[in-house]
């Protein structure tokens, strides 16, 4: 007989690998294989509607079938860490890169990002908002002036239209056609209502939100959003951080 | 255009969007949780993506299934059943 800690670890690998784990007890010896086959069943088949529920629109996209089929085999390599399982599925996407069958949507890693991408967003820690009084400052200041992101706000830059192809797969969405190698960089964000929103922004927006995430100073921003897109103008994109209540005061110091 | 120039036209630019932003920074209201109000399968939930409880409610206007709405209209809100509520609703 086992110790109860290795008999858990040869329990969890047998989950996972089909061996039956030494010193598992049924009424009827000559059952354990059958029972344990339906608790491994269990076990990945959740496992399965948990990713589903992480990635709906793969999900949408590849099919049911395929989806729970393809999720077993993603299973065998990249285990949940923890029991919090929203921080389960990190991997998907370079999963989804290097899964042959998908080879021909190559568009694919790029959404399951995009849905991974939202599921932080809404579990990113909270932060106040930057006041108006802090922008007018800004305005006032705008050669020195610096704003930062709100630690939901994810960029994703892809080769392909991931925004147009995630919101064309949502439930209410009507169906129309997509150029799917259109390049869009994608902006995740939890909004003042905790809604987790998804905006595809164009290049200049693009190249002034990754500067201001990566600490610069607004001017900075606005000097790498013009050399994205001449004469960019800013008040859009600000006007709608701002709304969402994206934009905070930068920590004094060390840069984020 | 000189960089001098230049850098006073971002400047200018960026502090006419920055002072935009900041009039508009009280246009979004805060929001409430109203009860009862849902309609089956559209009710919001608290956990949020990747869980399952957004849009389980299984019948419409479920008295413990509760929707985001703009802050003080949820008492407002005319059901079959009454008004919403802000705290569940027994059924």
């Amino acid at each position: 007989m086992l110790a109860h800690p290795d008999f858990i670890t040869a329990f969890r690998q047998g989950l996972f690998n089909g061996t039956l784990p030494p010193g598992l007890t049924v009424p009827a010896p000559d059952e354990a294989e059958r029972r344990f086959a339906v608790y491994r069943n269990n076990v990945a088949h959740s496992l399965g509607r948990a990713l589903a529920a992480r990635f709906p629109v793969i999900e949408r996209l590849v099919g049911p079938e395929f989806f729970a089929a393809m999720a077993r085999v993603y299973l065998g390599g990249d285990l949940p860490a923890s029991p919090l399982l929203f921080q389960w599925g990190d991997g998907f996407a370079g999963f989804l890169q290097g899964f042959p069958p998908v080879a021909g949507l190559p568009y694919l890693p790029d959404v399951a990002r995009l849905e991974f991408a939202r599921g932080r967003a809404w579990h990113a820690a909270d932060h106040p908002p930057a006041p108006p009084e802090a922008l007018a400052a800004a305005a006032a200041q705008a050669d020195t002036a610096r704003l930062a992101l709100h630690p939901s706000v994810a960029l994703l830059a892809s080769d392909f239209a991931v925004v147009s192809i995630w919101q064309a797969n949502q439930p209410d969405a009507l169906p129309a056609p997509i150029d799917a190698t259109q390049t869009e960089t994608a902006l995740i964000l939890r909004d003042r209502r905790d809604a987790v929103r998804v905006l595809a922004l164009p290049p200049g927006d693009a190249a002034f939100a990754r500067a201001l995430q990566s600490g610069a100073p607004l001017l900075i921003a606005a000097e790498s959003a013009a050399h994205a897109a001449p004469r960019h103008d800013p008040a859009r994109l600000l006007l709608c951080l701002m709304q969402a209540g994206a934009l905070i005061t930068p920590d004094t110091g060390e840069p984020r | 255009m000189t960089m001098m120039t230049k850098t006073l036209s971002l400047t200018a630019t960026l502090a006419t969007a920055l002072t935009l932003a900041a009039a508009a920074a009280h246009a979004e209201g805060e929001m409430e949780k109203c009860y009862g109000v849902a309609m089956a399968g559209q009710n919001d939930c608290a956990a949020g993506p990747g869980t399952t409880c957004a849009g389980t409610a299984k019948m419409d206007y479920q008295g413990n299934a509760w929707k985001l709405v703009p802050a003080g209209t949820c008492t407002t809100m005319q059901t079959p059943h009454g008004m919403g509520s802000l705290e569940p609703i027994k059924m």
